[in-house]
């Protein structure tokens, strides 16, 4: 029988799942995903962390929950960088310990420590660990982790391909009818587990694609540009999600190329309460662009933030008949 | 040039010390007050932690005063301790102040020693390094002198037989600090008050509760922000050790040096099975020193830290299990803007009354078992 391997659905899952799930899936595991996050998965989720701790950890205490009794093996990595001379955050450094102390009977943890602060070197080594608890064969690791970084990178690649932003082309068309009844963009930014977590976020990307608007996010720009705009900004960035969102920040003032910023956050967010802050200052300072905040917490009313959707989306179509978009010069 | 640097606790003693040495005007910030906190709050990131909140009102405060340079801790660690510089001068040059952010390194090594040295060069103008390298270590050694004197002064406290003298003498001791310039001053009035306080009458047979305080190292040393509780424990006779001091914190950073020893490693040791890592701010530290206060049969921990402080949490998810394992009684209190102490203090109250009476009910145990 197949060794059965358990990933929740949370956190960095949205981010790496190609690569997670093939890589096990090459080594001959069975893959269990836990189910798409739903109120019971937040309920278990909630009652078993503490009070303190934001909701997405909240939301991966309840995936651990819900696969614990269904699997050999639990894939909590304990991610502590992923980039050069970057972290990621500490809670997710302490994510191993956090579910071990909160959560009985639990399988065992693939908990190894992926730490590329210094450098990849070590790469092989990491994988290694991880590939050892299912095989222990290193060259099947090895080649098992090159088909799922192949996997990973063409799915990175679709993602960015889906919806390569035009550069300036908002700014040339201005007050015609063309640009009148065109469809909207909104960038939707914020954390991939928060953006792609349909019930976390109360299906805010079908929300925005009702009201005839299409979506970015800042997966769908390419990694480099996002290096490249965050080396212009002034001040030490050392978080990767700070890194990514700056730099998708600084991208988007420079190319104009979108109508709307809706940032998502959530309550007790150590990064957004930072992030959050800055990109929001870059973009009301530096440009005209409409930037709306949203911070999400436990509840599930969703009528509030129906409306406040509806009346950004709105505030923007608006502003192409009242407001004089034509630049001065011509 | 008119340097300034945030509170935390008494460390604003060492910092004074060393710029008057350099020859540097300081400007030390007012005491942490509410007019501070509600200045930071107001010009701060909504959900930021609160010490970065009370650094802004510190700073501002400085400013009317005259202040034009920011001296602040940075560098790179897993939490956002590392971000305040950056926020916070984007924060003041938006209100139109025209100043300067010196941001300080770990000092993990001797490259990075030299570049604080470098800092230190810039501020006093001086190129005389052995003057720099002099003014530091005074510096240090006064951070050191200045935790000695205030565990001394916890010690002391808890068993004074007439109550509120030590918190009088303590008072003056501020006074003069504040008034005193110059290492060689300082260090005399330390000397001077240690001699008073230990010529205070102390009732030595006198039973105190001894409670151990983790967490998050400005919450632990700051009493603005944890409603002045080391004070208010030794009151009500309870003796407090204070797991993080700043002396240590920085011991911790140099102990590469030979000849400086620091507890880290006893620490680490302590927390190996519950978290063997660094995961950024204090939280090893809160779990291990949470384990050794257990090991050293300390009534009860209190465990300090702001509200959303992204480490501590972790740590406090660990320690509801040692709550347990090691059957130690650990009470958590998180920090935020909040000014309504009743709560914080019948929270502590209960806590001591569940810890005395733990502590007869083990005595009573003790006497009647037959073993």
């Amino acid at each position: 029988m197949d060794i059965k391997v358990g990933i929740p659905r949370a956190l960095l899952y949205y981010e790496y799942y190609p690569l997670w799930i093939s890589f096990f899936k090459e080594l001959g595991a069975e893959v269990i995903v836990s189910q798409k996050t739903n109120k019971e998965i937040l309920y278990n989720g909630i009652i078993n962390t503490v009070d303190e701790a934001c909701i997405p950890v909240k939301i991966f205490h309840g995936h651990v929950m819900d696969l614990k009794d269904r699997v050999d093996y639990l894939f909590i990595p304990r991610i502590k960088s992923v980039f050069m001379n970057e972290y990621i955050c500490p809670k997710f450094s302490g994510l191993p310990e956090m579910i071990k102390y909160s959560i009985k009977n639990l399988p065992r943890v693939i908990d190894t420590e992926i730490n590329f602060f210094e450098s990849k070197e070590h790469l092989n080594d990491t994988i290694y660990r991880i590939g050892k608890y299912i095989s222990n064969d290193y060259g099947f690791i090895m080649s098992a982790y090159d088909k799922a970084h192949l996997e990973y990178k063409l799915h990175r690649k679709n993602i960015e391909q889906e919806k390569a932003p035009f550069v300036n082309e908002i700014k040339i068309l201005g007050k015609t009818k063309a640009n009148i009844g065109r469809k909207r963009r909104i960038m939707v930014m914020g954390h991939s587990y928060n953006t792609y977590d349909s019930y976390l976020n109360i299906n805010l990307l079908d929300k925005i694609k009702s009201n005839k608007a299409e979506i970015l996010t800042p997966e769908m720009i390419e990694e480099r540009y996002t290096i490249d705009y965050a080396k212009k900004f002034d001040g030490d960035i050392y978080w990767t999600f700070a890194r990514k969102l700056i730099g998708t920040a600084l991208y988007l003032i420079d190319t104009r190329s979108v109508d709307g910023i809706i940032y998502i956050s959530t309550f007790g967010c150590g990064i957004d309460s930072v992030v959050g802050d800055l990109v929001e200052k870059l973009i009301r300072r530096n440009s005209s662009i409409p930037f709306s905040l949203i911070t999400l917490d436990e509840h599930s009313g969703e009528a509030g933030i129906n409306t406040r959707i509806e009346a950004f989306i709105d505030m923007i179509r608006w502003r192409d008949v009242l407001e004089d978009n034509i630049s001065a010069h011509g | 040039m008119k340097i300034t640097f945030p509170h935390m606790g008494n460390t604003y003693i060492a910092l004074k010390v060393v710029f008057e040495e350099l020859g540097v005007e300081v400007i030390v910030p007012p005491k942490c007050n509410k007019n501070t906190l509600e200045l930071g709050t107001l010009y701060s990131p909504e959900l930021m932690c609160i010490p970065f909140k009370i650094t802004v009102g510190n700073y501002l405060e400085s400013i009317k005063k005259g202040a034009d340079t920011m001296f602040m801790w940075g560098g790179r660690d897993v939490c956002r301790i590392g971000y305040y510089n950056t926020l916070q001068r984007d924060i003041l040059e938006n209100l139109g102040h025209d100043i300067k952010m010196l941001c300080v390194k770990p000092m993990k090594s001797i490259r990075e020693i030299e570049h604080f040295l470098e800092k230190l060069n810039f501020v006093s103008g001086t190129k005389n390094y052995l003057k720099i390298l002099k003014s530091f270590i005074q510096g240090l050694k006064t951070l050191c002198r200045i935790d000695e004197f205030d565990d001394l002064v916890i010690k002391i406290r808890a068993r004074e037989i007439n109550k509120g003298e030590v918190d009088r003498l303590y008072s003056n001791f501020k006074r003069d600090i504040n008034n005193g310039k110059g290492y060689r001053r300082t260090m005399e009035i330390i000397g001077q008050y240690k001699k008073k306080l230990l010529n205070l009458e102390i009732d030595n047979n006198k039973e105190v509760l001894r409670v151990g305080i983790v967490g998050e190292i400005y919450t632990v040393l700051e009493p603005f922000i944890n409603h002045y509780l080391i004070e208010r424990l030794g009151n009500m006779g309870v003796e407090v050790h204070r797991s993080v001091t700043s002396s240590e914190f920085i011991r911790e950073q140099l102990d590469f040096i030979p000849f400086i020893k620091s507890n880290k490693h006893d620490i680490h040791r302590a927390s190996e099975p519950y978290l063997d890592t660094e995961i950024g701010g204090h939280a090893r530290h809160t779990v291990g020193n949470t384990v050794i206060y257990s090991e050293k049969n300390f009534d009860g921990v209190i465990h300090l830290l702001p509200f959303t402080c992204m480490p501590e949490i972790v740590a406090q998810s660990i320690l509801t299990v040692i709550e347990k394992e090691k059957d130690i009684p650990i009470l958590k209190l998180v920090l935020d803007e909040m000014t309504g102490e009743t709560g914080y203090l019948t929270r502590i109250e209960a806590f001591l009354d569940l810890l005395i009476s733990r502590r007869e009910k083990k005595s009573y145990e003790k006497s009647i078992s037959w073993s």
